[in-house]
């Protein structure tokens, strides 16, 4: 009884989590870390049947692909382009130091190169999903700094959108010239596939723009996976290709795609999170929790840094610019796909990475919380050290 | 002029704002889902929200309304121009009233003066519709409905002066 087994199994781990979910809105947080969690007890404890096994597989590859189709989704052209013109400094700052700490510190903890730049990946991306819940929850969204932490969250998954196809092509090996053409192709793809996005998008949109909800929902989710299954025939990363889809869908296509897509994204992307967590080794955990502990509190520094100057070039005061760092703290989704990358390269990368989520995404949020309490602190020190 | 501001919040809708006269920070962030959201910011720390209220698309409409006033003003004007030329008020029946005592048909206050009693007021309480039969007692007071002149002229009917 194959299919007795895989219902069974599977719905026993949806319903787990449906568990977790409801443990985290009653905690107010986002459920990331604790999908997270849920995968690596479900990994230490039990063991999934082939089938079940299967499922989550193909199921954490469309979770990949979906979450970074909403992304692309939430932006639209104008609004990249616009971002890119107004915040290349803060974007530039806020690569060099939070992609500078994971780098070194996957070398000090001897990973092949490309390791260390997946674990650089890692810390650079600040989890959009968690600081737009942060803003959302604590009525932020009116607060001066906002617009500064969303030109930081958009720069990053644009830069994300170049790295990953990068990433792709390293990651296929090889000697050093065909590194290189696979390199060419995949930053040629990219960007040829990124400028008919921007430029030619309105017209995808409206020939996608059905009547019928179903049609739109199907062929919105047709689109993405075969866009998805091209890109990954020409080694750019199909995430990327999903990516650009949601960039080119603009207008009411977009409007109308997001709600609908929306709870399929969530289902993939928990069981995404589950099956990072399923292929994490417990055992290896206690290893990484120093590297990890030590990496949030550097990476949280130079986050907070990063946030505070784009803050206070908005002419943003104090709590202002005390709020814009911590809001940026928490590392998420993204991070745990890019360490997904690696999971072959470096054996503690997982572990390393899914501990770091599990500690930024705790701190940032609670930081973020007290501004009042806190943001004094940084002001006297600051002052001091002026004087 | 109020200098508003526009702030593109990616991913989430725009925000317009604007220093306020009296030291706070207003604006509304129209999201993209429809939803609005109006916010005032704190006096101790202006680059903070101190309030903000989410609005349904139908509910920021009628608080827009609110602020302009076209449709509750439309609303009043008719109010008084349906009342014009009527006139209420409310008549007290002093102890040297020559109808204290006397059933309120004796009067003849609608043919004398135009102006109808709808209800007398005693002790408290509301007598709605009394006959003509109803007597009336020093300290009542009584509801006078007629034209301005009628109802002017039924008090001093009832105070002993017509």
């Amino acid at each position: 009884m194959p299919l007795a087994q895989l219902f069974l199994e599977l719905g026993a781990v949806i319903l787990a989590l449906a568990l977790v979910g409801r443990a985290a809105g009653r905690l107010g947080i986002t459920p990331i870390p604790l999908y997270l969690l849920a995968g690596i007890g479900l990994g230490a404890f039990m063991h999934l049947g082939d089938a079940p096994e299967e499922f989550i597989h193909i199921g954490a590859e469309i979770g990949a692909v979906l979450l970074l189709f909403t992304l692309g989704l939430e932006y639209t052209s104008r609004e990249l382009r616009d971002n890119l013109r107004a915040n290349r400094q803060v974007g530039l700052l806020d690569f060099g130091l939070n992609f500078t700490p994971g780098l070194l510190a996957g070398l000090l903890l001897g990973f092949a190169p490309l390791a260390a730049v997946l674990l650089g990946g890692v810390t650079y991306l600040s989890s959009s999903g968690i600081a737009s819940k942060i803003l959302g929850d604590l009525g932020r969204l009116g607060n001066r700094e906002t617009p500064v932490i969303l030109a930081v969250c958009v720069l990053e998954d644009v830069a994300m959108a170049a790295y990953l196809p990068v990433v792709a092509a390293l990651l296929l090996g090889g000697t050093l010239a065909a590194i290189g053409v696979n390199l060419l192709v995949a930053l040629a793809a990219f960007a040829a596939a990124f400028f008919l996005a921007l430029r030619y998008g309105h017209v995808l949109s409206r020939v996608v723009n059905v009547q019928s909800s179903e049609a739109l929902l199907l062929s919105v989710f047709g689109l993405v996976l075969v866009v998805a299954g091209a890109a990954d025939l020409l080694k750019v990363s199909a995430a990327i290709g999903a990516f650009l889809v949601g960039i080119a869908l603009s207008g009411e296509v977009a409007e109308r795609t997001r709600p609908l897509i929306e709870p399929l994204r969530d289902l993939f992307a928990a069981v995404f999170f589950v099956f990072f967590g399923l292929q994490l080794d417990l055992g290896s955990v206690p290893g990484v929790l120093l590297p990890a502990a030590l990496l949030t509190v550097v990476t949280s520094a130079t986050k907070f840094f990063t946030g505070w100057w784009g803050a206070a070039r908005a002419g943003v005061q104090t709590r202002g610019r005390y709020r814009a760092g911590t809001t940026l703290i928490p590392r998420g989704e993204f991070s745990i796909l890019i360490a997904g990358l690696g999971l072959g390269l470096a054996p503690t990368l997982g572990p390393l990475a899914a501990v770091y989520v599990l500690l930024t995404a705790i701190l940032g949020p609670v930081l973020a919380r007290f501004d009042a309490q806190l943001a004094p602190l940084f002001d006297r020190s600051l002052r001091e050290t002026r004087a | 002029m109020v200098k508003l501001e526009e702030t593109p919040l990616p991913g989430v809708g725009v925000r317009h704002d604007f220093d306020g006269r009296f030291g706070k920070r207003v604006g509304v962030i129209r999201h993209r889902d429809g939803r609005r959201e109006i916010f005032v910011s704190r006096r101790d720390d202006p680059d903070a929200c101190a309030q903000n209220i989410v609005l349904s698309d139908e509910e920021a409409e009628a608080v827009a309304d609110l602020l302009s006033g076209s449709t509750i003003t439309r609303h009043v004007a008719r109010l008084t121009q349906d009342i014009e030329g009527l006139a209420m008020d409310w008549v007290n029946v002093p102890g040297i009233s020559p109808y204290a005592g006397r059933p309120l048909g004796d009067t003849m206050m609608r043919t004398r003066t135009g102006a109808s009693i709808v209800a007398v007021m005693r002790d408290g309480q509301a007598i709605p519709a009394p006959g003509p039969e109803f007597p009336l007692h020093a300290g009542d007071t009584v509801v006078v409905v007629g034209t301005p002149g009628g109802v002017v002229s039924a008090a001093k009917l009832l105070s002993g002066e017509g």
